[in-house]
């Protein structure tokens, strides 16, 4: 059974608890697979994704897990909302949670906002990315990816590459995988590197040759083009070179190595549209994971158990 | 006629530490004695088992008014002050309107007389309307009592005027307090930089944005021979200048705040706006830097930088919030924490509480030598109390403490001979 009544962060999860996500979504990613895709799991509850930061897929993501488990989805869009009138965020969950909401996913340019937020309102509540804290249910379906190409965790090596400063995927993917006994490698320039990252258990690399060398997998970060623009690196092109990901770059880590991207792109950058739609990338099977992966969580945090999974 | 009996003495500038009779009349200190016999008529209050010191100073506090009276008053200020064992206080100009000009300052002071529960001593800004960029009426500001100006909440960016600053305090014997932040390292930073920050997702402020400017500063002051009083010191690396300066005679002082003793970053794990203050709460080295700097002297002054905010500003996101945190009713047991673990002498405490403050910025108390103006403070040391936000008379409720049982509280503070606060009652209306 799952006990937490929020999903705030990979950091506080267990071994155990991400696995039991990671187990559920394969039933899940079953039903995305059907010609009706629709189980009668969830009718009667109610997911609202507030969102404050723009989002494709994850957001269509959620509705589409909600509406795939029958639970009525509603989809609050800030720039359209009372938020614009200078309402609160606690405010607002407040007004949320008496309209009924079971489950609150939010996404918010704050580190820590979804935290506020569950400690203010009794529905629960999931982190839908919160400044450069975390990104559980992206890393979860990182992890769901990986497993279902590699089938475990232990003996691995994946190599995070990009922005680690800024990124909240980076973060939530070092603690999963650390927990499940990957070795982590991060690479980028130094000036996007945090501070004590070595003390986070990885190995830390500043030339992308050497931190791909036997790698078993890729996950290339989106790199925010305004952080040039701030000084941390000096041309987008310069980037492009040192530490995009090319077909010979690829070519370093382990043979069938697999590359992820937690989208969106910007092809040409960090990742070479060769590599982004090669063989070996697995970039629009996260996409489809990640349905399976919120349905999981939607459905584990409603209350249902390992036993009764719908089939 | 007033006497405080049996209590430990603490007055490290009259070098006593024993058991002591105080006797105090018409606002002053008139006899201290072993075993004083009590005078006809005289108030006595039995001291036994607890410590007496000189009324405690703290040198740098918001109090808010005039302008952000939603976030405190001087009337609540000040009896938070009371309460914490404070008999005088030094505030901060950054009001609304800026502290800038004499006829500000005395319009603080006249509010002080009106509902001040202690002593209060305005600081004026160093510019006009602390912006920085030209120096405020400093001359005239001395002439009506001002002892210290400050800018604080803002760093003075530009090198010139803080050198001018100096050079035209210094003519008036008034010190400048400096908030050291570079600005261009600070960014928009809202914790320290370092590992919990990176954890955390949130933008850091590393320890060289305080520690340029403290080495940029102590040079100034260095040059012109004027006093500079580096606020709220929270980085190593400040403190490690500040030592080098104050053997080469540099006429530099500096205060600490008892949460950058007591806390650091990882208490901002919870995301709770309590704890988001600036200088942030700095990582263990830092703390363990600045509790030897107390206990060796290098740091001269414990100071609060109370910080009263309102409940609404402080219920926001981390990165939204302002930053600062209520300090005047917790000082004490915080600093008493470090005494009970010998880290650090008693006398030191009080000194840095109460002497120091008074002999560096020539404020009257700081003793109880017989003649001195009776501001005193009695603390119970094994008083233990879960802190309550109803119980804190601030009006700002943002203590990182809340919660959190702490020993060793003042249970007597007498401004000027009078008892503003009795057994952790107020008794000023």
């Amino acid at each position: 059974m799952w006990k937490r009544k929020d999903l705030l962060g990979i950091k506080e999860l267990s071994a155990d608890e991400i696995n039991q996500i990671l187990d559920q979504a394969v039933p899940m990613k079953d039903i995305i697979k059907r010609d009706i895709k629709k189980v009668p799991t969830l009718r009667g509850k109610s997911v609202i994704n507030l969102f404050y930061e723009p989002s494709t897929r994850t957001r269509t993501s959620f509705e589409l897990a909600g509406k795939y488990l029958s639970a009525d989805t509603v989809n609050i869009a800030v720039s359209t909302s009372s938020v614009v009138k200078g309402e609160t965020l606690i405010d607002t969950g407040k007004t949320i949670d008496v309209m009924g909401a079971d489950i609150v996913v939010i996404r918010h340019q704050a580190s820590g906002a979804p935290h506020l937020l569950a400690k203010h309102i009794k529905a629960k509540v999931i982190n839908a990315g919160d400044g450069a804290h975390e990104h559980p249910t992206q890393a979860l379906l990182d992890l769901f990816t990986i497993k279902e190409a590699k089938g475990a965790f232990e003996g691995l090596t994946v190599t995070i590459l990009g922005d680690i400063l800024h990124s909240r995927v980076a973060r939530s993917n070092i603690w999963g995988l650390s927990k499940l006994g990957a070795k982590v490698r991060v690479a980028g320039p130094s000036t996007l590197m945090p501070p004590g990252i070595k003390e986070w258990g990885v190995e830390v690399y500043h030339r992308v040759e050497e931190a791909l060398e036997g790698a078993d997998v890729v996950n290339v970060l989106r790199l925010q083009l305004e952080r040039q623009q701030k000084g941390l690196f000096p041309t987008i092109r310069e980037y492009a070179r040192q530490w995009g990901l090319n077909a010979r770059r690829v070519a370093l880590a382990k043979p069938g190595a697999l590359v992820l991207h937690p989208g969106p792109m910007n092809r040409g950058v960090e990742i070479s549209p060769d590599v982004a739609d090669g063989l070996q990338s697995l970039i629009t099977e996260q996409v489809t994971n990640g349905v399976a992966v919120r349905m999981a969580i939607l459905y584990l945090m409603s209350g249902g158990g390992v036993a009764d999974v719908p089939r | 006629m007033f006497l405080v009996k049996g209590g430990m003495l603490i007055d490290p500038a009259a070098g006593i530490k024993a058991v002591r009779d105080i006797l105090l009349q018409d606002g002053r200190v008139v006899e201290i004695g072993e075993h004083l016999e009590i005078p006809e008529g005289a108030e006595v209050y039995d001291a036994t088992g607890k410590l007496v010191t000189p009324g405690l100073i703290d040198v740098h506090v918001h109090l808010r008014e005039p302008g952000l009276e939603a976030k405190e008053t001087i009337a609540s200020g000040t009896r938070a002050a009371a309460m914490g064992g404070f008999t005088a206080v030094c505030c901060m100009p950054n009001t609304n309107p800026v502290t800038d000009s004499l006829a500000l300052v005395e319009a603080v002071q006249s509010i002080v007389r009106r509902d001040g529960a202690v002593r209060v001593f305005p600081i004026g800004s160093i510019t006009k309307g602390s912006a920085g960029q030209e120096l405020a009426e400093i001359g005239d500001m001395a002439q009506a009592g001002v002892r210290a100006v400050s800018d604080d909440g803002k760093p003075v960016s530009r090198a010139e005027i803080m050198r001018l600053a100096l050079e035209y305090a210094k003519m008036f014997g008034v010190t400048v307090i400096s908030h050291c932040e570079e600005q261009s390292l600070a960014g928009d930073g809202v914790m320290h930089y370092g590992p919990m920050s990176a954890m955390l997702g949130l933008k850091g402020i590393p320890a060289a944005a305080e520690e340029v400017m403290v080495a940029r500063d102590i040079i100034l002051a260095e040059a012109s021979g004027a006093r500079l009083h580096i606020a709220h010191i929270s980085a190593k690396g400040s403190l490690e200048l500040v030592r080098a300066a104050k053997a080469r005679g540099v006429k530099v002082s500096c205060e600490v705040t008892p949460h950058h003793l007591s806390l650091s970053d990882e208490a901002v794990s919870g995301y709770s706006t309590s704890t988001k203050v600036n200088p942030p709460l700095r990582s263990l080295e830092h703390i363990t830097a600045l509790r030897q700097g107390l206990a060796d002297g290098t740091i001269d002054c414990i100071a609060t930088d109370h910080a009263p905010h309102t409940l609404e500003e402080k219920a926001v996101e981390f990165a939204a919030a302002p930053f600062g945190l209520v300090g005047l009713e917790t000082a004490v047991p915080l600093i008493l924490d470090m005494v009970r673990n010998n880290e650090l002498d008693i006398e030191r405490a009080v000194a840095a509480l109460s002497s120091n403050p008074a002999r560096i910025f020539g404020l009257p108390g700081g003793t109880l030598r017989p003649g001195s103006p009776a501001d005193l403070t009695v603390i119970d040391p094994d008083l233990e109390l879960v802190l309550k936000p109803e119980d804190l008379k601030s009006q700002g409720k943002n203590s990182p403490f809340l919660g959190m049982a702490l020993i060793g509280f003042p249970v007597l503070t007498m401004v000027e001979g009078k008892v503003v606060m009795r057994d952790r009652n107020l008794l000023v209306d």
